[in-house]
């Protein structure tokens, strides 16, 4: 399981990385969605992937799958969402601003330093 | 944004108060069962959203006539208030306190300042979500 | 009592200074701020009594235990006589700030909260007995400084001062802070008196001398030695009560400190002994030299303040020979060390609020300008006479008696028969008696130049009068005490002096009653430094009345090779520079910094891989797959490549969001239901601000990327992917420590009575983590809701067109 965790997100990551690197800005804020995707399931899969019970205190159960990295996933979940939303209005905000969304032209100038 | 389906508008109206308190119900029993904070005020959030979508923004805002933004502030401020209490006792910053308690009409309840610190994270969530969406949604 | 809090006690009401001054406009908000520094002098008045006796008082606050960093108030006499100074000379120029800066037109909430921050950071450097503290308010009074010396910050001179200032004196504390560092692992304490205890341990380190080098550093940039004391006269540009304070008698002295405060420690290194005898004594000449140079009646002072601060610093470095050598003569240096930094202090404020008045009266401080003011300004003149007579070291004023003690401590410097002291040695006494002669010449200057004289009055940008009573009840006080000291020294030097000496030749004394120095005026005609102060007098007045045919020799130095210039082009030099080699690189184009980031990810995590040889994983530890998890993966692999190939921006959108509910499947598989949770209704959100969104984002073009960038942004994708795939692998199959989750799991129940182990780990056991995170969250939400509702107006205009 963990080989194949492990390949989904390599696949993951190259895909977030090659959209980040793209000159389009709609391109490179779904990379940023793609790579937040990825960085759970890293997370998720360094912890080890063969936990028992989910880890919710119940009566017999004493084997877990590890807590720790889900709640480090949770609070990463919530930042990435907010985190979205922010590039989402600033790069319409900028589309509106400069009227493209070409980043090879949106480099500033030497007035700009 | 102005919709006019009946259906979806009827179906909301009851749909969304089940939402909404599933919400509630899954805030509270985060501490035992899946659930808590983030999750109830996501929740929490899409049942409003669910609202937006049937209604509008005008109605929404007419139906709940408070700024999101204060709510975060709120959210934030209950969060550090209950983190920074113990410190009058001197307790390190975040100690939470627990026990059980024989309440009117409630019966024995077991009480826990983590839950009044989730109410910090429910409320944050809920504005946080709220206030983006009612700015990117009026924003014409 | 836990004196820590003390310190802190300017910084806590400096948090209601910017209140007071808001909403009570009829009184002066220096009135509330004169409370804070007299009360805390009052209070540490009271512990005179212990510190006579040679006992020390010693509080802690804990702030990081776990690494030994607390915050650990040790008073002792030399903690307390600074504690005085600062909180004493406070509260004068705060008084007299009240009559310097009009509550009418200056920015007074701002004046004082950088007054009070560097009150609480000047007595924390005194009184920490932990050096990593001791740097932390090291650097928060250089911080204030730089804030005070710009307070008029539309001044370029202002700015540039400050800049300057915070420059020199930064960069010094950062070699304090690597001497600090490497005495703290010689001596393996951050405790200055376990350091000093264990003396022996820290001496015979490798480092040792690196580490006195370093200290001395952030000494001699702090108390403006030769060669980094050109920040001092550019600091002039602040206002008038903040040279007094600061740049006089307060933070000026904090090198003094350091290096008093360190000498039983560093006593034994000759380095230590030569570098602060010898700077010491050159800057002392250096600076009295150039004082008589200058026009600017603060510049004056500041060079003054200069040779003057080398003074002290030189019998500091006097004072440690008593660790080579029992003969009595040389104890006089420790004594006359802090005998003059608290004269010093007295007449040196003084003068400074002379000069204010002068500016604030005359509305120039060019003293070419001056003259004739001695009628108009009787009182000020008299001040001004005061201090300037005891600077000059005349008698019957403080600075004679210390003046004398010092020529004393260097006459002695020539019997030392160590480190080469036989051969060089008379070049102290030497340099000193020139250097007086100096610093008599342009004390003269000082006083007559302005006070007397036959001047144009008439000439002057404002007519002077007397400045009003309340301005000058600060200078008199301080004239007072110049007279007062004189006639009484052996009162202050039971209470003040003696207990302060103490911390610096503990060798020599265990209490402060041991001490047989006694101050006396008059030591009989065989007293060579008597000659020598008659020398000068001598000298001195021949050379002040022939000041103008002598005084060409300033022109014959270059403007090119002053240190001012040097420091201008090592600035212009490194700026120029730095512009060069960023340009090379920052292209503006966001590609090529993602092109740096996510190559160097992959190539450094993978050499890192190679060389330490971490790559290896045990197919035995995987769980077995299933066949949904199959499933699941094709579906997300498909959702991906939607992504990536998309054509619409609605399609995209889409098959993210799909993407993100496969996610959430596998958080099903894996046995994560709040995460499963959360990623649902996050995903529902997320689409739906994509498509409340999605009329105003741009369509999905493509800009004709060139082949040779597509094919080298897939090679580092690529090169991205692989490398996270080998760390997951690697890092699962190979746990190093115990996880934390154990713990967890044990004591989720009794410790935190919840169920749900996630959801306690957030809100309890990391809860930090989750205050951090919501506060993130509000941040995004106020970025989002700023970025369109609170515009700038003219942008406003070109979005109503579409």
């Amino acid at each position: 399981m963990e080989l194949l965790m492990a390949i989904i997100i390599g696949i993951l990551f190259s895909a977030a990385v090659y959209l980040i690197l793209s000159r389009t800005l709609l391109r490179v804020i779904l990379g940023t969605g793609l790579l937040s995707h990825g960085a759970h399931l890293l997370i998720l899969t360094m912890g080890g992937l063969d936990g028992g019970a989910p880890p919710v205190i119940a009566d017999g159960v004493t084997d877990f799958a590890d807590p720790l990295p889900q709640a480090l996933i949770l609070t990463a979940i919530v930042i990435s969402f907010g985190v979205t939303a922010f590039m989402l209005v600033l790069s319409y905000r900028l589309y509106a601003e400069h009227k493209t969304d070409d980043l090879n032209m949106l480099r500033g100038n030497d007035e700009h330093d | 944004m102005k919709t006019n389906d009946v259906i979806l508008q009827t179906t909301t109206k009851v749909v969304f108060f089940i939402i909404f308190l599933f919400s509630i119900h899954i805030f509270f029993a985060g501490h035992y069962t899946p659930g808590g904070g983030f999750v109830g005020g996501l929740l929490t959030t899409g049942a409003l959203l669910l609202l937006l979508l049937a209604f509008d923004l005008k109605t929404v805002r007419k139906a709940l006539p408070f700024n999101f933004l204060i709510v975060v502030a709120l959210g934030l401020l209950i969060a550090l208030l209950t983190s920074a209490w113990p410190m009058l006792f001197n307790e390190p910053f975040l100690t939470h306190a627990f026990g059980d308690y024989d309440l009117p009409f409630l019966g024995e309840s077991s009480l826990h300042t983590a839950t009044l610190f989730d109410l910090g994270v429910y409320l944050v969530v809920v504005g946080a979500g709220m206030t983006m969406i009612q700015t990117i949604g009026g924003d014409t | 009592m836990n004196f820590v809090f003390l310190i802190f006690i300017p910084i806590i009401a400096a948090l209601f200074v910017p209140l007071l001054y808001k909403t009570i406009k009829r009184i002066h908000t220096g009135w509330f701020v004169l409370i804070v520094p007299i009360v805390l002098f009052a209070i540490y008045t009271t512990l005179l009594p212990q510190t006579m006796k040679g006992e020390s008082i010693v509080s802690t606050l804990q702030w990081i235990p776990s690494m030994h960093m607390n915050f650990v108030s040790y008073i002792d006499g030399l903690s307390l006589l600074f504690s005085l100074l600062i909180t004493g000379i406070g509260s004068l120029v705060v008084l007299y700030s009240i009559f310097y800066l009009s509550d009418k037109k200056e920015q007074l909430g701002h004046f004082y909260v950088y007054l009070l921050l560097f009150m609480s950071a000047m007595l924390g450097v005194v009184q920490s007995d932990n050096v990593i503290s001791l740097y932390l308010f090291w650097e928060l009074t250089s911080i204030s400084s730089f804030l005070l010396i710009a307070y008029w910050y539309t001044n370029d001179r202002s700015r540039f001062g400050a800049l300057k200032s915070m420059m020199i004196t930064v960069f010094g504390g950062l070699m304090m802070l690597g001497g600090f560092a490497i005495l703290g692992i010689a001596a393996d304490t951050f405790s200055i008196r376990e350091m000093i205890a264990n003396a022996s341990t820290v001496t015979s380190h490798p480092l040792f001398t690196m580490a006195a080098v370093l200290i001395l550093l952030g000494a001699f940039t702090k108390s403006a030695q030769f060669p980094f004391y050109i920040w001092l006269p550019d600091a002039m540009e602040a206002p008038t009560p903040v040279s007094a304070y600061l740049h006089s008698a307060t933070m000026v002295k904090a090198g003094l400190y350091l290096v008093a405060r360190f000498t039983p420690l560093f006593a034994s290194s000759s380095t230590w002994i030569w570098l602060v005898m010898g700077v010491g004594i050159f800057t002392l000449f250096w600076g009295s030299f150039f004082a008589v140079k200058q026009t600017d009646l603060k510049a004056i002072l500041a060079f003054s303040t200069v040779s003057q601060l080398g003074l002290i610093m030189s019998l500091l470095g006097a004072s440690a020979l008593t660790y080579h050598s029992n003969e009595a003569m040389f104890a006089v240096a420790s004594f006359a060390a802090i005998f003059h930094l608290l004269n010093h202090a007295t007449f040196k404020g003084s003068l400074f609020m002379v000069a204010g008045i002068v500016d604030l009266q005359t509305g120039t401080r060019d003293i070419r300008k001056l003259g004739g003011l001695m009628s108009i300004m009787p009182l000020t003149f008299t001040v001004a006479a005061i201090g300037s007579f005891s600077m000059a070291g005349l008698p019957p004023f403080n600075g004679f008696l210390s003046k004398e003690m010092f020529l004393d401590a260097m006459l002695a410097v020539r019997s030392f028969e160590l480190f080469q002291f036989d051969t060089w040695g008379i070049l102290f006494p030497i340099i000193a008696w020139i250097a007086s002669v100096f610093t008599f010449i342009y004390s003269m200057y000082f006083v007559f130049h302005t006070f007397g004289k036959k001047g144009d009055v008439e000439a002057l940008p404002k007519a002077p009068k007397e400045a009003p009573t309340g301005m000058l009840i600060s200078p008199i006080i301080l004239a007072t005490l110049v007279v007062v000291i004189f006639f009484i020294p052996n009162v202050f030097g039971k209470w003040l002096i003696k207990p302060a000496v103490l911390a610096l030749q503990p060798n020599l004394y265990d209490t402060p009653q041991q001490i047989d120095i006694t101050i006396a005026a008059w030591h009989g005609f065989d007293s060579m430094a008597l000659w020598m102060t008659i020398g000068v007098v001598a000298v001195g007045t021949l050379l002040y009345l022939s000041m103008n045919s002598w005084k060409k020799i300033y022109d014959a130095q270059p403007e090119r090779l002053t240190l001012n210039n040097g420091y201008d082009a090592l600035l212009n030099f490194t700026e120029s520079g730095m512009n060069k080699i960023s340009r090379s690189y920052m292209t503006g184009i966001i590609r090529s910094y993602f092109m740096y980031m996510f190559a160097a990810i992959a190539i450094m995590t993978l050499i890192a891989v190679y060389v330490k040889d971490a790559f290896a994983f045990d197919p035995n530890s995987f769980a077995p797959v299933t066949i949904y998890a199959i499933l699941n993966g094709i579906i997300l692999v498909l959702a991906i490549s939607f992504v990536l190939l998309a054509k619409s921006r609605m399609a995209a959108f889409i098959a993210l969001g799909a993407s993100g509910y496969s996610v959430a499947l596998f958080f099903v598989m894996f046995k994560a239901p709040d995460l499963a949770l959360t990623q649902l209704v996050i995903e529902t959100v997320s689409v739906a601000l994509f498509l409340l969104a999605f009329q105003r984002l741009p369509e999905l073009k493509n800009h004709g990327e060139t082949k040779k960038n597509k094919v080298a942004n897939a090679i580092i994708a690529i090169g991205v992917g692989f490398t996270v795939m080998l760390v997951a692998l690697a890092s699962q199959s190979q746990k190093l420590l115990p996880s934390i989750s154990e713990y967890y799991k044990e004591t989720v129940e009794t410790l935190a009575a919840g169920g749900n182990i996630v959801n306690v780990i957030l809100v309890d056991y990391r809860g930090f983590d989750t205050l951090f995170e919501i506060a993130v969250l509000s941040i995004a939400a106020i970025g989002v809701y700023t970025m369109i509702k609170l515009r700038l107006k003219g942008e406003k205009k070109a979005d109503e067109n579409e």
